[in-house]
């Protein structure tokens, strides 16, 4: 068992979706309160990466943050070394691929709170901030954590984006998924067994959690009362 | 004073008003589908309408000309619907208490028990939502959307989950303190024994228009007489 790729996978899926959640609320707020035909163009390119092949997306952020583009070139100035073939590299492209995981279930959770709550709040002197903390995400809850299990088994499993835009060093890029790719590769079908299976775990673990939450809230199940 | 001047479509539904309430109390009168709600909505900035100007007092709320359209919260109005809206993931006490965050611990909650015991739900503080009668939700309501102290206030059907009597009593101390508190009420009904009751001034609308608007009793027997020739003109 690779305990290193193991605590990688972990420190690499705790850090983006820390991050997704602060970009993936206000993201998700905004998209559900917000006015304008721009928004669907938003919405959809924040949902592009839900449909687009991992590792054409790995091989575009790997040519955008490489040394040929100004961008590239700006972050390696900025951070002193390049972000491609980095575990702030992976982070980055984690964050992008995974940012559809974390905000599709917190509109559906912030779209199902009752227009008559959000209008109360809004009456009683609430800005954006105070509605969505106070009003929206407490009712949301369910879908917060969706959003959390999700964008962390999304980011634990990912093979595409990490091969293409980290490769594989051990202790800064080799992650489980990359661990399982090469174990397949050298025939090791036992120790490739286990590492699945850990994958495989975890997914489980995640699911029975949020399973488990939605049937204690039963009442949430049936809409919520205003 | 409220003056408004109000043009607002919604598909396929115009509305279509213009109107200056300078009675404490008036009351909108008109059937189901005559924009009644709509124009609750209006008032309080939670709609824009297409084109048109509100001012209260003076200041002017929305003036669609030069795009002011200050928002609900900024409005010193409240809006009290037919379905209470609580909060349910709060208590009473803290559903109450959701306007005041300028205020500190002890003045939100002195004002919070001064609320409760407006709408007669004092003992109530310590409830959820989920376990309140509908009456006892209409009454929690009220006292919150009165508590961070509005200059309008705009009931669209607030009391019909209670009964008469206690409608009534409520209706009562409410009016009072509303005078005390120079508080213009402005509420939406389609129940005629409602705008006789409590209407010093009623606006009676139709299909999104303004028919009348002057003394309750002016107004309600206009409209009285043009239902018993309509009612006739039937049976005829």
């Amino acid at each position: 068992m690779d305990w290193q790729a193991f605590a990688l996978s972990l420190r690499l899926a705790a850090v983006t979706t820390a991050i997704l959640l602060a970009i993936a609320v206000p993201l998700a707020a905004l998209l559900v309160l917000g006015r304008g035909r721009w928004l669907a163009a938003l919405e959809a390119l924040a949902t592009l990466p839900m449909v687009l092949p991992p590792t054409v997306l790995g091989f575009f952020l790997l040519v955008l943050l490489g040394p040929r583009t100004a961008v590239g070139r700006g972050i390696t100035a900025l951070l002193g070394h390049p972000l491609a073939f980095s575990f702030d590299g992976l982070v980055a492209g984690s964050v992008i691929y995974s940012l559809p995981f974390a905000v599709q279930p917190l509109v559906a959770g912030f779209a199902s709170v009752p227009t008559a709550l959000v209008d109360a709040a809004r009456l009683l002197g609430a800005g954006p901030v105070r509605l969505v903390a106070t009003v929206l995400v407490p009712l949301a809850r369910r879908s917060l954590l969706a959003a959390v299990v999700l964008s962390f088994l999304h980011t634990v499993g990912e093979f595409g984006v990490v091969l293409m835009l980290g490769g594989d060093i051990p202790g800064a890029t080799r992650t489980l998924s990359i661990v399982l790719y090469n174990q397949v590769e050298n025939f090791d079908y036992a120790a490739a067994g286990r590492t699945a299976a850990i994958l495989l775990g975890l997914s489980v673990l995640a699911l029975a959690v949020i399973y488990s939450t939605s049937q204690n809230r039963g009442s949430l199940r049936g809409g919520r009362r205003a | 004073m409220l003056k408004f001047s109000l043009d607002a479509r919604r598909g396929s539904f115009h509305l279509e008003v213009e109107c200056s309430f300078a009675s404490d109390w008036t009351v909108i009168f008109g059937p189901s589908g005559a924009g009644k709600s709509t124009l609750l909505r209006l008032l309080a900035g939670l709609d824009r309408p297409n084109r048109g100007r509100i001012a209260l007092d003076g200041s002017a709320l929305t003036e669609s000309s030069i795009g002011v359209y200050a928002s609900p919260g900024h409005r010193r109005t409240a809006l009290v619907a037919q379905q209470p809206a609580l909060f349910p993931h709060l208590s009473v006490r803290a559903n109450v208490a959701y306007g005041l965050h300028s205020l500190d611990r002890s003045g939100r909650a002195s004002r919070v028990a001064e609320m409760l015991e407006l709408v007669g739900a004092t003992g109530l503080a310590g409830r959820n939502p989920q376990d309140l009668s509908g009456g006892e939700a209409q009454r929690v309501a009220l006292a919150r959307a009165l508590a961070p102290g509005p200059r309008l206030l705009l009931l669209d059907e607030p009391f019909s989950a209670l009964d008469g009597a206690a409608s009534d009593a409520l209706l009562e101390r409410l009016q009072l303190w509303l005078k005390e508190n120079q508080v213009q009420a402005v509420m939406a009904t389609h129940d005629v024994t409602d705008a006789l009751a409590m209407g010093a001034e009623v606006l009676l609308l139709r299909e999104g228009r303004r028919t009348a608007l002057g003394p309750a009793a002016q107004v309600l027997a206009a409209e009285r007489q043009r239902l018993t020739v309509r009612l006739q003109g039937r049976s005829d």
